[in-house]
């Protein structure tokens, strides 16, 4: 059985504003899952359907093996939740917010205090588990937000956008983290607008925007679709023409920036031994060689012709959550 | 009939909602050191009240007083409860709570427990103040007893107004906003003057204010003494806002679900 299955998917808000689109996918248990896409691509609203904090207005969902319109209290015992910018409060202390999510998930009493100090033990919060939130780093809150969410020791795992606003060291230890308990039998569906979270961590990337998933695989499936390996060669004054001549025997020559010459391998890494040989052999001084392999902002410019910072950029907030804000005034 | 489990997580959602108010200076200090100033500035400066005709015989005027105070504070501790749930909404800790396999129902009720905790904090220390300056109870233990019932009681009926403000706004300040009300709907009433010697309009106005039914039985035990009458009036001031309440806070938790 998969872990998460969404046929359909669609929420409309008021004012004819479709944050997500006809979503179907499919999260195998055991799986991470990566939902990529910039601001307003409707990321957030789509988890807030799968965790049944929003009805959805068309489609299915079911998480594991659960309805989430007809048997959402079942999709809620089952699911751990770590929502976009840490939900914590900052009046609590950290030991406080995890016995009271133990609490809200019917842990028996004799075991709330050892399951909350194995918990903080093992985020690393042991030391600062009795003081208030508030004085926690961003780190820190991700950190003990992501303990919350695992009290229950949940079959399925969200987190939206778990290290937007962290700082690399953070992010690795979050990382770390995510990847630890899948190993231990955790799906995890992760959302993120990071390229490179999405390809180091997950299994299976879906790409989304304007609500519609335009791109779906594995990270290194989705790259191969959009092209070869490139290498980027810079030569000393004086060679160019000759190495464009060398260049375009090993595959389709791209166009040069900043004077450095493109060539698309036809036949991958494999060939760069070859090329380095055959400009030695005509006397070309290399200054610069370099192999870019295509990444996941090639694909999201592919499929949507924009790169995924510069629509996050333009991009409007979340529709899901601004219709929200909207609503509530 | 509530699970035993949902009995215990509205518990620990009460026992939250009050120490977040108790850590929350701007929270905790207009329930205590508003209606307290207010007390003291009019039984200072209006102290002669009680000789005026028509002034119902009491021993002093903090007597007649402490009632009104009580009351006054547990409308703040609603509007307080109601600005906690707004702030919770607001900074998405609602979205921890809904997400949990618990009843729905539950976050409210856990907010109007911790509403009557602090409903039960300003009857002691109301008494406390009474006590300290020689207010005769002339009920005794039993009216004492009485009074910190009906503040409760007051308390969550008061606090279920203030969460539906806060479901259907999920705004602290559109529920801060209705601050100033209180004390309209508190000068309206017999919280600070008895209703023989309220104008018109206030006067017919009082005669109807369900705080006033509230504050009448409040003030009974102090000063005079139970009346089967006033006491079913409270009863029914109190049965009358709560339901409101409720009503409205389903109806705003229904809205909230409906647009996430």
């Amino acid at each position: 059985m998969a872990a998460i299955e969404v046929e359909g998917l669609e929420r409309k808000f008021e004012g004819g504003i479709t944050a997500v689109d006809g979503v179907d996918l499919e999260v195998a248990d055991g799986e991470i899952f990566s939902f990529l896409g910039p601001n307003g691509a409707g990321k957030t609203t789509t988890v807030r359907m799968l965790t049944t904090l929003l009805r959805p207005t068309g489609g299915v969902a079911r998480v594991s093996g659960h309805n989430v319109v007809e048997d959402p209290a079942a999709v809620r015992r089952s699911i751990g939740v770590a929502l976009q910018e840490a939900a914590l409060d900052p009046l609590m202390t950290g030991r406080e917010l995890i016995r009271l999510q133990a609490t809200l998930h019917a842990l028996p009493p004799d075991q709330v205090t050892s399951r909350a100090d194995a918990l903080l033990r093992r985020v690393g919060l042991t030391d600062a588990a009795d003081r208030r939130i508030g004085g926690y780093s961003g780190g820190m809150q991700r950190r003990l937000d992501l303990a919350s969410a695992l009290v229950h020791e949940p079959r399925v795992l969200f987190l939206d956008e778990p290290t937007t606003g962290l700082d690399p060291v953070s992010r690795k230890t979050i990382w770390e983290e995510v990847e630890k308990l899948n190993d231990e039998g955790t799906t995890v569906f992760l959302t993120t607008q990071y390229l490179e979270e999405a390809d180091q961590l997950a299994d299976r990337v879906a790409i989304i925007s304007d609500g519609k998933i335009v791109a779906e695989g594995t990270p290194a499936s989705l790259k191969a679709e959009v092209g070869k390996p490139r290498l980027e060669v810079s030569v000393a004054e004086g060679t160019p023409a000759e190495c464009e001549d060398v260049l375009s025997e090993f595959g389709e020559r791209l166009p040069a920036k900043d004077g450095t010459m493109i060539v698309e391998l036809s036949r991958g890494a494999a060939e760069i031994a070859p090329v380095v040989r055959a400009l030695d052999e005509r006397g070309i001084l290399v200054e610069a060689l370099e192999l870019v392999e295509p990444t996941l902002d090639d694909v999201f410019v592919e499929k949507t012709g924009q790169h995924l910072e510069a629509a996050d950029d333009e991009s409007a907030p979340d529709p899901g959550t601004g219709e929200r804000e909207a609503l509530a005034e | 009939m509530l699970s035993r489990q949902t009995w215990r997580v509205i518990g620990t959602l009460g026992l939250r909602s009050a120490k977040q108010t108790f850590r929350r200076p701007q929270l905790m200090a207009p329930l205590i050191v508003f209606p307290t100033l207010l007390l003291a500035i009019q039984v200072g400066g209006a102290g002669r009240a009680v000789d005026l005709e028509g002034f119902p015989p009491v021993d002093s005027f903090l007597a007649f007083m402490l009632a009104g105070a009580m009351i006054q504070s547990t409308l703040l501790a609603g509007n307080s409860g109601g600005i906690a749930l707004a702030v919770d909404i607001e900074m998405g800790f609602t979205d921890r709570l809904l997400a949990a396999p618990i009843p729905r129902y539950a976050m409210v009720f856990g907010r109007l427990v911790g509403t009557a905790l602090l409903g039960l904090f300003t009857a002691f220390w109301f008494l406390a103040i009474g006590f300290v300056f020689g207010v005769q109870f002339t009920e005794g233990p039993l009216g004492i007893v009485v009074m910190i019932a009906l503040v409760v009681a007051s308390a969550v009926a008061f606090g279920s107004i203030g969460a539906a403000i806060a479901l259907r706004s999920g705004s602290a300040s559109v529920v801060q906003g209705m601050f100033p009300l209180v004390f309209v709907i508190l000068f309206l009433s017999t919280a600070f003057f008895p209703q023989d010697l309220l104008q018109q309009p206030a006067q017919a106005i009082a005669e109807y204010n369900p705080l006033s039914f509230i504050i009448n039985a409040v003030r009974d035990p102090v000063v005079f003494a139970f009346t089967t009458e006033d006491m079913l009036k409270a009863l029914l001031g109190i049965a009358i806002i709560g339901a409101l309440g409720a009503v409205l806070c389903a109806r705003a938790m229904r809205h909230r679900l409906r647009v996430g």
